[in-house]
């Protein structure tokens, strides 16, 4: 895992390797075992490493024997043993033991639909030195980061905002209408993000420059056609999602270094952890999240997972104090506002697994959008389910089964379940419907926006957007599946690869691994019935299935929790940090014209009294505070890191074949 | 305006408007409009009790009685009549 950065000067000006030293320093958090630089004219690559695969050969930016072919890649390909092969009986010889190396073959032998052959997780730029081209890709599902903008003569890419922030021509601007999105989807809609003309490669998707011209083209489509009802049985659905989870998990643990594992205490990371236990030479070492506060911590479970696998295992113990001091440096690595603050303990945990000499976890993520986990899912059904006989005095019952973990819905009355969870008629035939309660519910913090911001927003339709990129056979398929297809393009890489996941590991210069999220794992979610996803209420019934006794039947049987962290209340208490208030003063909120003093004025208020407990409440403290952070980190006060030393690569600017 | 529902009014706003009170009418329904939620209910409940004095049973927590200024301002009164306190309430 790595970070990479680059220049294409569409106006034909020389590739300046100060600057490319410059966007690199800006990521040296995930790279920081070596840097490279390597300039061909026009073109450059930066590149910083964090050494997992063939550790001493592994050098890039890499160029092929014929130095005709150069590559900055970061992630990894898990079956670059495999296509090593197959290019050898072609022909091809490797100078390193690398899954760079493999790449740039397989790219030579194939081109850009080479994509398609790897099982992994990438981000990586290739340049043509004779075509003068530069071929860009992200993986499937959007496990690595790529972004790209586009000032006056030039493209520029890199794995994290801030890198292209350090190339002087790229402007810093906020978007409105990313905070639009941001406060109603959780997510901006790719390709735009939280900056004004800074981009980013959706996931799935390759690009191609030539002659200044960008051509982005989809390398994969996430589709969703269930067989038939009782096609196969369950066991055999279980059988083949056991093999697949099994050779997913073995292919992660390829590397050079040793590999930890995260524990939740949920479902999907306990049985990772099982199968790298229990079915692999490699010894596990898992690392958790613990919490102070019962409401979050989920200790119990985590413990009785130690206990049946035998693991060596490590924790923190996260406290509200913690995850306010954390938060700043947190969206600095976000780069974008979030609604949640659940990135700060794993911001925290990624320390300490690499304080423990560890660079590479293996996750559960996934398990939940392709197997059906969320509680949106099960919310869902029993909407579309009640809707089908509105009169019905039984079925709103089944709300009462919703959300066991939070006593705001525990508490209401009957009648107030049914206000909340009612179904209009109009929304029954609405592609969003699994969503809209979520999505309605976070578009009302446009409240606190401020007069200009809500100027800049007027009339913006993101539901007429956001349906436009729907897939033309998402209308047919079974409601499940559309709201799981919603989850896994949106939140799975807007929020829960990034914001929770690459970028607080990275941090660390810490890898995550997804088994779930495995090409073949997917393809395979995307053929089971819904039916056998959730069975009538039952999440994950497969995965529970396939899980067997592996695992403590107390993991197999507890309702899902949702991984979620102390919110509001982490900025309000006698030793807040000082940034809280600075950020919130009236005439800072004027100044930055984001948000109204005065809405915020009350929801601090409401905090300072101990009355903010609301879902609301804490979504819109959080997400102001951190575009208040966001403003002032990537627009007022953002700030170049020093270059470090870098090696330039072998056979640099001089010597590179040109055409 | 009666002081129980500009009480109750100045209630809302705060709370669940954030000081930007919007012009809406008393009948409006808080569920409707998207005022309320499934925390401002909780919210609602207990300042209608700390406030007013009185008990709501489970029976009550209906949208008739609490989902518009006037519905409430119609429910805290038969609550006080039925309490036997008359008059209007103040915030205490």
């Amino acid at each position: 895992m790595c970070g990479i950065a680059g220049i294409v000067n569409t106006d034909g000006g020389a590739a300046d390797a100060a600057i490319l030293a410059d966007m690199i320093a800006m990521v040296g958090h995930r790279g920081p075992d070596a840097t490279g630089v390597f300039t061909d004219a026009e073109a450059g690559f930066s590149h910083a490493r964090l050494s997992i695969i063939d550790l001493t050969g592994g050098a890039q930016p890499m160029s092929n024997p014929e130095r005709s072919l150069w590559i900055t890649f970061n992630g990894e390909i898990f079956n670059y043993l495999e296509l090593r092969e197959e290019l050898l009986r072609k022909g091809h010889r490797f100078a390193t033991r690398s899954d760079t190396e493999v790449l740039l073959h397989l790219y030579q032998e194939e081109g850009p639909d080479c994509v398609r052959k790897l099982n992994g997780q990438w981000a990586f730029a290739i340049w043509d030195c004779q075509a003068r081209r530069l071929f860009l890709s992200r993986d499937r599902l959007g496990v690595r980061p790529l972004f790209y903008a586009q000032p006056r003569g030039a493209f520029t890419f890199a794995s994290e905002v801030k890198a292209l922030f350090a190339h002087p021509a790229v402007e810093r601007r906020l978007d409105a209408i990313a905070l639009a999105q941001i406060f109603t989807f959780w997510v901006t809609l790719p390709p735009r993000t939280v900056f004004e003309g800074v981009h980013e490669l959706p996931p799935g998707h390759s690009l191609i420059l030539q002659d200044g011209r960008a051509e982005i083209r989809r390398h994969w489509q996430l589709e969703f056609c269930p067989d038939a009802k009782g096609a196969r049985s369950e066991q055999q659905y279980a059988d083949e999602l056991w093999e697949l989870l099994l050779d997913a998990t073995r292919l992660r643990l390829r590397a050079d270094v040793p590999v930890g594992t995260y524990l939740s205490g949920g479902l999907d990371s306990s049985l990772v952890t099982a199968i790298v236990e229990r079915f692999t030479d490699t010894p596990v070492r898992s690392f958790s999240v613990r919490f102070g506060d019962p409401e979050f911590d989920e200790g119990r479970y985590q413990d009785e997972v130690i206990a049946q696998l035998g693991t060596e295992h490590q924790r923190i113990h996260c406290t509200q104090e913690d995850i306010g001091r954390a938060f700043p440096d947190v969206i600095w690595h976000t780069e974008k506002p979030i609604l949640r603050t659940a990135p700060a303990p794993l911001f925290m945990l990624s320390r300490l697994v690499r304080e423990s000499g560890y660079k590479v976890v293996v996750t559960g993520e996934g398990a939940d959008e392709m197997l059906g986990g969320y509680d949106i899912f099960k919310e869902a059904k029993i909407r579309r389910f009640w809707a089908a006989r509105p009169d019905s005095r039984l079925r709103p019952l089944l709300l009462r089964r919703l959300y066991p973990y939070l006593q705001n819905i525990q508490n209401q009355s009957d009648a107030y379940l049914r206000a909340f969870f009612r179904v209009d008629q109009e929304d029954t035939g609405s592609p969003f419907f699994s969503h809209l309660p979520r999505w309605e519910l976070t578009s009302k913090l446009n409240l606190f926006f401020g007069d200009a911001l809500k100027t800049a927003t007027a009339g913006y339709d993101g539901y007429g957007e956001l349906e436009a990129t729907l897939p033309a056979g998402y209308g047919s398929w079974p409601g499940f599946c559309q709201a799981q297809y919603l989850e896994a393009m949106y939140l799975l890489p807007g929020y829960i690869l990034s914001s929770q996941g690459d970028r607080v590991a990275m941090a660390h210069s810490v890898e995550i691994r997804l088994p779930f999220l495995d090409h073949r794992v997917v393809d395979f979610a995307s053929r089971v019935p819904p039916a056998l996803k959730m069975k009538v209420l039952n999440e994950k019934f497969i995965l529970k299935r396939c899980a067997g006794a592996l695992l403590p039947s107390s993991i197999r049987t507890r309702h899902k929790q949702p991984y979620r962290a102390p919110e509001g209340k982490s900025f309000f208490h006698a030793g807040a940090p000082d940034y809280v208030g600075d950020l919130l003063t009236a005439s800072r909120l004027r100044e930055d014209g984001l948000f109204n003093p005065v809405t915020v004025e009350k929801l601090k208020e409401k905090f300072a009294a101990g009355r903010a407990i609301g879902i609301k409440d804490n979504m819109a403290l959080v997400g102001i505070l951190s575009a208040q952070l966001v403003m002032d980190r990537f627009i007022h006060g953002f700030q170049k890191r020093p270059r470090k030393e870098h090696h330039a690569a072998p056979d640099t600017a001089a010597t590179a074949v040109r055409s | 305006m009666q002081p129980l529902t500009q009480q109750l009014r100045q209630f809302v706003v705060d709370n669940f408007l954030f000081g930007q009170d919007n012009g809406f009418a008393e009948n409006t329904s808080f569920l409707d409009h998207g005022m309320i939620d499934s925390t401002g209910m909780l919210e609602l409940l207990s300042y209608l009790e700390k406030t007013f004095a009185i008990t709501v049973e489970d029976a009550e927590l209906v949208p008739e009685n609490l989902d518009s200024i006037d519905n409430l301002v119609a429910f805290i009164k038969r609550k006080q009549r039925a309490a036997g306190q008359g008059g209007t309430a103040s915030a205490s």
